[in-house]
């Protein structure tokens, strides 16, 4: 297992490079190099020598491969750059960041599996009967409605019903948890929805494939009490493809993060980046891309370790 | 008509292969008219047919906007400002007096045409780097994936907002980059049925003909993998309408006074839409009876026109 995840984490060094140089010639070029003298040289006079100063200092002079070199170099000695605008390092502003946008993932993603794959098992269990319809009609549904709809409504419909509205000031999970909670349970749900819609039929269809197995058939007939033929035999056989789509939804709720952060006002890594677009901020830009891009390289290793740990044929073929 | 006629099938394809190579000219198989294909769905896959039947409606509404709105989209009457629906205006209007039918019909045109449009660029370069990857295998096909598997990583909404933001969004500007943003992840399906149509017999007797590599790809390998590249269309113009609204909701969508569905659910309306909740509802219920007409729509052509694939 230990050889299998080296192997996984050494194969994801090429990615992780083109990672880094997809953003870097997306970014860089798109940005004009003028961004740095109009953000800091705001009401001053034009002045070529300052210019110059200010894009060595910011690391804009040379080539740009020197350029990415530089950025690249610096970036594994923990220097992500500076803001143009606040001139605060990028990376301190990010440590503050970054939980407040990996609660809210993490959260939404705890909600989706605690809520899909009971339902979708019982959905399979019932096949055709009343609650079965509901479960998939729900699904779908779920499915189809864009999440920042859904927030728009609560929103509205929450103003005018019970005249509420999101807190501006955010509190830290470990400071207030209380209040941490009520402040982003909201978002976590909604965010939920979308994967919840996906997973349940998944689920539903995987665990109706499995159920007329033989040997679902022989442990009922040797007579395990339903609960356990459920989840060790049914629920474990269908875990790799259901694994695969929690997988393919990780980009889903790491988009949703950056739209849930900017509508109930939550200070992470997502309002960081619609922030930074806005003004041209360029090393705030590269260093939010780069987040989330590591965030889903980091998730499918994690995908594929756990394929290796559920299924022992995967990691004994490949080592 | 039977369900499978007309529908390609491994032995037919091989006689009509050899037949291509050696008459002079070259039989049509029968096809299934368009109002068959219609019957059969409508028979055999009510939900499909269901949203077939949506999205002839929202599609024909926004084909032919500039004569089915009753009113221009940026057309503001300040004397009816936020009115409910009913009367002259049927959804009502907003806060600058704009008729709400007619800018949910003119927004479903602009997003249903940049999504048709990046589809389209989508699923053609899925489908060129797909069949040249698995067509010629070995060095290329693996070169390729690792690119595909890069791009697949990439955060998309992420560099699509960081894209748009910072060099500003038109139509031409959304079409290409979603479109290109969006065909990773499907070339990796087409590719795989590729790999298995190239093995069929069909394609070694073309090359043992002496057909050129070109040759057989376009009319041998493309019509057999076409069925996979239509239902996942469908499926992708589900995903890119959510796409195009949530960037229009990020206020990355077409610049005002053009209607967006997306950007109509959030900016200054969001104030108004306190005291007229419609304004907030009409959207949201285009873009998802959209979004899952589609999917519906996309499930039963997949179901219909390759039964091996059924459920998966």
């Amino acid at each position: 297992m230990a050889k299998y995840a080296l192997q996984r984490l050494i194969l994801a060094i090429p990615t992780v490079i083109g990672l880094t140089l997809v953003i870097f010639f997306l970014v860089r070029v798109a940005v004009p190099v003028d961004a740095v003298d109009i953000a800091s040289a705001a009401s001053e006079s034009v002045d070529v020598e300052r210019e110059e100063r200010l894009r060595e200092e910011y690391g804009l002079s040379g080539s740009l491969p020197e350029q990415y070199i530089g950025w690249a170099g610096r970036m594994l000695t923990g220097d992500f750059g500076t803001s143009f605008f606040t001139g605060r390092s990028v990376i301190d502003e990010m440590k503050r960041r970054i939980p407040v946008s990996l609660e809210l993932g993490t959260g939404a993603l705890i909600i989706t599996l605690v809520v899909a794959i009971p339902v979708g098992l019982m959905s399979a269990a019932r096949q055709d009967s009343l609650p079965d319809y509901i479960a998939r009609g729900g699904a779908i549904m779920f499915y189809a409605i864009p999440g920042f709809w859904i927030a728009t409504l609560v929103l509205v419909f929450g103003s005018i019903l019970l005249n509420w509205a999101p807190t501006i000031d955010y509190q830290n999970l470990w400071d207030d948890p209380v209040a941490n909670l009520k402040q982003v349970w909201i978002p976590m749900v909604i965010l939920g929805l979308s994967p919840i819609g996906t997973l349940t039929r998944l689920v539903r269809t995987q665990v109706l494939e499995v159920i007329r197995q033989d040997y679902v058939r022989t442990a009922r007939a040797k007579g395990l009490d339903t609960r356990r033929v459920y989840f060790r035999h049914i629920l474990r056989n269908s875990l790799l493809p259901i694994i695969t789509v929690i997988g393919l939804q990780l980009p889903r709720l790491v988009a949703g993060t950056v739209i849930f952060e900017q509508i109930f006002v939550l200070p992470g890594v997502g309002r960081y980046l619609l922030d930074s677009v806005q003004r041209l901020d360029l090393y705030v830009i590269m260093a939010t891309n780069l987040f989330f891009g590591m965030l889903l390289v980091l998730a499918n290793i994690a995908v594929d370790l756990s394929y290796a740990s559920i299924d022992p044929r995967i990691r004994l073929s490949r080592s | 008509m039977g369900p499978d006629s007309g529908l390609p099938s491994g032995d037919g394809a091989t006689t009509a292969a050899l037949r291509a190579g050696l008459a002079p000219k070259r039989e049509r198989p029968a096809v299934l008219k368009p109002w068959d294909g219609v019957r059969v769905l409508a028979r055999r896959k009510p939900m499909g047919f269901v949203g077939f039947l949506i999205l002839m409606i929202v599609g024909l509404a926004a084909a032919f906007a500039p004569i089915v709105a009753p009113y221009g989209y940026a057309e503001t009457d300040l004397t009816n400002r936020l009115q409910p629906p009913g009367g002259a205006h049927l959804f009502g209007t907003d806060n600058l007096g704009r008729d709400l039918l007619s800018r949910v019909i003119w927004g479903a045109r602009i997003s249903l045409g940049i999504s048709l449009g990046a589809m389209i660029i989508a699923k053609t370069l899925a489908t060129a780097i797909a069949m040249f990857s698995a067509y010629y295998g070995g060095w290329f096909d693996k070169i390729t994936q690792r690119f595909v598997d890069i791009w697949i990583a990439l955060p998309t909404l992420i560099i699509l907002i960081t894209l748009l933001g910072v060099l500003g969004a038109n139509p031409v500007s959304l079409i290409i980059v979603i479109g290109l943003a969006n065909a990773p992840q499907s070339s990796r399906l087409v590719r795989s049925v590729v790999l298995s149509v190239r093995e069929e017999p069909y394609i070694e007797a073309a090359r043992a003909l002496g057909m050129r590599d070109s040759r057989i790809m376009l009319l041998h390998v493309l019509p057999n993998i076409a069925h996979i590249i239509i239902y996942s269309a469908s499926v992708t113009l589900g995903s890119v309408i959510l796409i195009v609204a949530s960037l229009g909701f990020l206020g990355y969508g077409v610049p005002p006074p053009h209607p967006d569905l997306g950007a109509m659910l959030s900016g200054d309306g969001l104030t108004y839409m306190r005291r007229m909740p419609w304004m907030a509802l009409w959207p949201g219920i285009v873009i998802t009876l959209v979004v899952f007409a589609f999917n519906v729509f996309g499930d039963a052509l997949r179901d219909l026109l390759d039964p091996r694939m059924r459920g998966s």
